[in-house]
């Protein structure tokens, strides 16, 4: 037996127990959707886990008629440190189920159980303490005295960080005054159910968060619906067009967090190690269905061989299967439709004369599974360097001075996010100056704060999420409301 | 010429691999110059993501036959320590009797790597291990335990190099198989690398026998003198260029010895020479590892740098005194089933 054998180490399933179906969430009651139910799978095995049901246009105008009741009667009517105990609360009792969540959200999602443990639970239990500290200082939120919250916030998010993307979504709505109608992505909604659970438990009044579930139409209905002020969205850029063109000429507000195809910059005096693993994080990590994923590396042409060395080296101590494996790196791709576009792209790669590297990885039968693979020899005008692929596809380019690394990394559609590496603190400082991207890190890469803003340029979407800037999406000034 | 990852000329240990001793830098003669042109051209270490990783590493989770097997593995890495000013004779072959059996309840536990001792308590040692002494036992056919001594005015460095040489000489002398020296922090940090590389170098020297043997060289960094991570990075260089057998984070007398993301840090290094020349070197981390769970965070994080094939005594090992009964305490636990407690395993 060899010492890197490691013998599994699950996560006991034991603490989550599923209740055979699950409503939706509506006026604080778990009720039945009008369309077909739906079976929800765990990504790495394609068990089933529960039923969903399916919310159609007369549910979504019962959810939000029961949000517009709530913010009329109630919510609006709190005071802001009122509302901040409610989040408080909420906050706390995230951190008490977060084994729970964890595995939850491991199991809908197919991500490694070390990340949602580590990461994405901390994190939205980070995002509700964070705003619920703001609900009584929104005069400070730099709108003028006494800003005002728009009223229904409709909010569509994604599958990547199913319960993260509700906690950056709901936690500013709620903080800021406004009552919300929420729809998950069709192929996770299980941890948004629980957390309809743990607003019971917090006893937040009935109708302040409504959660409906089904596919892209129910999206479609809570765009549309008329009684909506807002709507923010997470998602794919051509979704989020649809978004832009279905809100223009109305009265409602829009901010959009869309798609990337970020850089990760490697100069040759960067601390190479630390830039290895950043490079690893920036486009492994969550099997890279993450917007804002490093899926480009740009790096200096002199230290080329000995990073995509590095690199390779590196790859193969990486642990793919069972998500719930306390030692797995690489977890399942969340959808086989997913899986089908990450195999089409990577296809393109080839054929376009890129070079394809994955470490020897045996992938399990039954899932939605991909090897961690680089490409090397990728070309600005490749498929693979141009369009995002979210999928743990890495793209590895070349360039020789700043300028030229500051030209590749801006010469694309998208805008979301950046990563430097080096070692010379003038350098990091004017090439982050000149990125057009809404996040720029610096000998870091994939790490979230609410305290720091998040959003994009160009076709990465408007609107920023997190911080002080990401209350201004759910506020107006004082008379400033239509 | 090879050139390394910093694009820098890369010094080669000629007779490293047998023939000679010396050191040819091949843009120059050894000095504090070009020393310096070549480790401060070595790329410098990001702290906030070498302490990333050393932590991505510890949540590694190794159960069942994984966790039986690293415990095993543990003890056959231990240097089992004593470094006192009150050591006695009495107390260093009730040490030697410890790493000899170490679990007197169960025959199948393995013994540790050595036992490290200050110098004049080497010839203690030795004859305490009578046949288990790693050179008898080696004739015999089996592993055998190693004596370790510290030398070269431990732990401070501060004594000239006549009577740190005298030091090595007088342990090699009493039958010591490894010598475990500290650098010159005070030349280090005041930029004189050269004649760290020449006291190095002449220790190793001082390190053959008669027979032709060498007593194995560790190289103590100090690291938690040099402080930063880029000192200990280019002191780790240095002490390869050198000629080191193995390097060792630290002492145990400073207030910060071997923390994971400098053990890492130090496995980096000899990832890395062995990838430009072949050449393997061990890494020691030595002081504050009391715990089986330290010690396996160790062991996994050598396995995913250098390699699983450095997973053995000649290449990694762990300066430790108490750690040894708490593995014992694991290792019983999961032979019964049910925590022991201090009194089932025995003082050393």
């Amino acid at each position: 037996m060899s010492f890197l054998d490691y013998a599994p180490a699950p996560e006991s399933r034991a603490i989550l127990s599923l209740r055979p179906s699950y409503g939706l969430f509506v006026d604080g009651e778990f009720v039945d959707g009008n369309g077909p139910a739906f079976t929800t799978i765990s990504p790495a095995t394609e068990e089933g886990l529960t039923e969903i049901a399916t919310a159609d246009d007369a549910d979504v105008d019962r959810a939000v008629a029961a949000a517009r009741k709530a913010y009329d009667r109630v919510w609006s009517k709190l005071s802001g440190s009122d509302r901040g105990k409610y989040l408080f609360r909420i906050a706390r009792l995230v951190q008490e189920r977060a084994r729970e969540l964890a595995v939850a959200e491991t199991l809908n999602n197919g991500k490694p159980i070390k990340e949602s443990r580590d990461v994405d639970i901390p994190l939205v239990a980070a995002w509700f303490f964070y705003y619920a500290g703001w609900a009584d200082k929104l005069d400070h939120a730099g709108l003028g005295p006494d800003p005002r919250p728009l009223g229904v916030a409709g909010q569509i998010i994604p599958w990547n960080f199913p319960l993260l993307m509700l906690a950056w979504k709901i936690a500013p709505a709620l903080a800021s005054g406004n009552t919300v109608v929420l729809k998950p992505a069709e192929t996770t909604p299980l941890t948004a159910l629980l957390f309809a659970e743990i607003l019971q438990q917090a006893d937040l009044p009935p109708g302040v968060v409504n959660i409906v579930t089904g596919p892209g139409a129910t999206g479609q209905a809570l765009v549309r619906h008329p009684d909506v002020d807002k709507i923010a969205f997470t998602g794919s850029t051509a979704v989020g067009r649809e978004i832009a063109r279905a809100t223009a000429g109305t009265r409602k507000r829009l901010t959009l967090e869309l798609g990337g195809k970020a850089a990760n910059i490697v100069f040759d005096d960067a601390p190479i190690d630390q830039a290895i693993e950043g490079v690893v994080n920036g486009i492994f990590y969550n099997q890279g269905h993450v917007c804002c994923a490093g899926s480009r590396l740009l790096v200096q042409e002199n230290v080329h061989d000995d990073v995509v060395e590095r690199l390779k080296q590196r790859l193969t101590t990486l642990r793919l299967g069972d998500p719930l494996d306390k030692n797995t790196d690489i977890g399942a791709v969340n959808s086989a439709e997913q899986l089908e576009r990450i195999r089409e792209l990577t296809a393109a790669g080839e054929e376009e004369g890129a070079t394809r590297w994955s470490p020897p990885c045996v992938l399990p039968d039954a899932g939605f599974w991909f090897a961690p693979t680089i490409f090397t020899g990728v070309q600005t005008s490749s498929r693979i360097a141009r369009e995002e692929i979210f999928g743990p596809v890495l793209s590895i380019l070349t360039f020789r001075t700043p300028q030229e690394a500051i030209a590749k990394a801006n010469n694309t559609p998208y805008g979301l996010s950046a990563g430097i590496w080096s070692d010379k603190g003038s350098r990091v400082l004017a090439v982050a100056d000149e990125l057009r991207a809404g996040v720029v890190w610096t000998n870091t890469f994939n790490r979230f704060d609410p305290a720091s803003p998040f959003g994009g340029y160009k076709e990465s979407g408007y609107g920023r999420e997190g911080g002080k800037q990401g209350l201004s999406a759910y506020l107006a000034p004082a008379g400033g409301i239509r | 010429m090879t050139v390394d990852g910093s694009g820098a000329r890369v010094a080669r240990r000629a007779g490293s691999a047998g023939a000679g001793g010396a050191l040819e830098l091949l843009d120059g003669p050894v000095t504090d110059t070009t020393l310096r042109r070549y480790l401060e051209g070595i790329p410098g270490v990001d702290a906030v993501g070498l302490e990333q990783r050393a932590a991505g590493l510890a949540t590694r989770s190794l159960k069942t036959s994984s966790k039986a097997m690293a415990l095993d593995r543990v003890i056959e890495l231990i240097d089992l320590t004593t470094l006192e000013g009150a050591d006695t004779p009495g107390r260093v072959r009730s040490l030697v009797a410890k790493a000899i059996t170490p679990d007197p309840s169960d025959p199948t536990c393995p013994r540790v790597a050595a036992v490290c001792v200050y110098g004049d308590l080497a010839a203690v040692a030795v004859d305490a291990l009578g046949p288990f002494h790693a050179p008898r036992a080696r004739a015999a056919g089996t592993s055998g335990i190693a004596v370790a001594a510290v030398a070269t005015a431990f732990p401070s460095g501060r004594a000239s190099l006549a009577v740190k040489l005298a030091d090595v000489a007088d342990a090699v002398a009493a039958g010591a198989d490894e010598i475990d020296m500290v650098i010159d922090r005070g030349a280090f940090l005041s930029g004189r690398y050269e004649q760290v590389f020449e006291e190095i170098r002449a220790v190793k020297e001082a390190c053959r026998r008669p027979d032709g043997e060498d007593a194995h060289l560790k190289v103590i960094l100090e690291v938690g003198e040099l402080v930063t991570y880029d000192n200990a990075r280019r002191a780790s260089w240095l002490a390869v260029l050198a000629g080191a057998d193995f390097i060792k984070t630290s002492t145990g007398k400073v207030a910060s010895n071997a923390t994971l993301p400098m053990t890492l840090l130090m496995l980096e290094v000899v990832r890395d020479w062995h990838r430009l020349t072949g050449e393997q070197v061990g890494v020691k981390p030595a002081g504050g590892i009391r715990t089986s769970k330290d010690a396996i965070r160790n062991l996994v994080t050598v396995a995913e740098t250098a390699g699983e094939e450095w997973l053995r005594p000649s290449l990694f090992r762990i300066g430790a005194s108490s750690l040894l009964n708490d593995v014992l305490l694991q290792r019983q636990k999961a032979r019964t089933g049910h925590y022991s407690g201090a009194d089932y395993v025995t003082i050393d």
